[in-house]
């Protein structure tokens, strides 16, 4: 949940980026950390294993400016992607108000795409939150690798596997050249604070 | 318990706890967060200046994870989650089930003369939130 501070006029608003082992979930949060570097006053803090892999989550707070005198505060975390640390992800989730899910193009990562969306279904629903309803994103990681020589899935194919049913905003993206990566972070903040708009209406 | 919005009088009202409690016994910065990593108030002395928003995030997590170690282990919770250092140390208790209360604090403040001060802060923060939430 988001928190509001009438007395500083603040609203801190939490966005999670979610996703399967390895698809540049870290990725997108250090090229945001690059990039926007004036609208972030502190260091990104990453919890990771001497492997460079996310151990708990990276955390990175990003000033957005004003909307109506309110200072909004965006908070993006990432969870770790591994599958044995379902219970990290879980309480990274806790008070969420906007998810990108990250998905791997790579053709042999298409079944963890799947299996790690269907978790997240499951942890949301833990915290009674619903997919369907909280504003989601879907970004197709890592489309550059199409001119490396790697095999990757078509968008088409991406779309009907994850977002047949949910039918949210998505794109295609490669977080490692920053192509679509401030677009996705735009369409999320912008569904968020519609949504939290509309909460407090 | 709606702790999503806090009135403007309900932040003044623990903001003056909170220095009353904790920062004129020398403690050099409070924070109050919830579970999910979000500021609901700080405090300092004037004088620390910390990264408060990534504290919270990482506060949040520690407390979190303390607390699934706890249930492993057949316990409801730990009552007693403190940090100690060469200069400074840390000292969390809970106010309810989604706030914290985060305490930093030199070697001059012994931890038991903090602990006293944080219980009562929390019981007078308590009924201020029962107040208006009820």
């Amino acid at each position: 949940m988001s928190f509001i501070n009438l007395k500083d006029k603040v609203v801190q608003v939490k966005i999670v980026y979610y996703g399967p082992g390895r698809c540049g979930k870290t990725t997108n949060l250090e090229y945001i950390n690059r990039k926007f570097r004036d609208q972030i006053q502190s260091e990104m803090v990453s919890l990771k294993t001497h492997g460079d892999r996310t151990l708990f989550f990276d955390f990175l707070p990003f000033d957005m400016g004003q909307i109506k005198g309110y200072d909004i505060k965006i908070q993006l975390y990432t969870v770790p992607g591994q599958v044995k640390y379902n219970a990290t992800r879980k309480l990274v989730l806790k008070g969420v108000d906007g998810v990108v899910f990250v998905a791997d193009a790579m053709e042999k990562q298409r079944e963890k795409n799947i299996r790690s969306l269907n978790q997240l279904h499951e942890n949301l629903q833990d915290y009674k939150e619903s997919i369907f309803k909280i504003p989601l994103v879907i970004q197709y990681n890592k489309v550059d690798l199409k001119d490396h020589g790697v095999p990757i899935l078509p968008t088409a194919v991406l779309r009907n596997d994850l977002n047949s049913r949910l039918k949210v905003p998505d794109c295609e993206a490669s977080a490692i050249t920053g192509y679509n990566v401030a677009a996705t972070l735009k369409k999320i903040i912008s569904s968020t604070v519609v949504s939290i708009q509309k909460k407090l209406l | 318990m709606n702790y999503g919005i806090v009135s403007q009088e309900q932040l003044e009202q623990i903001d003056t706890i909170l220095s009353d409690k904790l920062i004129k016994l020398g403690v050099n910065c409070v924070i109050i967060i919830d579970m999910a990593g979000n500021i609901i108030t700080a405090k300092d002395n004037g004088e620390s200046k910390y990264d408060v928003y990534s504290f919270a995030a990482l506060a949040a997590g520690n407390f979190a994870t303390v607390d699934a170690m706890a249930k492993l282990v057949g316990e409801a919770e730990f009552s007693l989650l403190f940090h100690k250092g060469q200069e400074s140390n840390i000292h969390f208790s809970k106010i309810d089930d989604e706030l914290l209360l985060i305490s930093m604090f030199g070697k001059e403040i012994s931890l038991g003369f903090l602990r006293l001060n944080v219980v009562e802060a929390i019981e007078q923060i308590r009924k201020v939130w029962e107040g208006s939430n009820g």
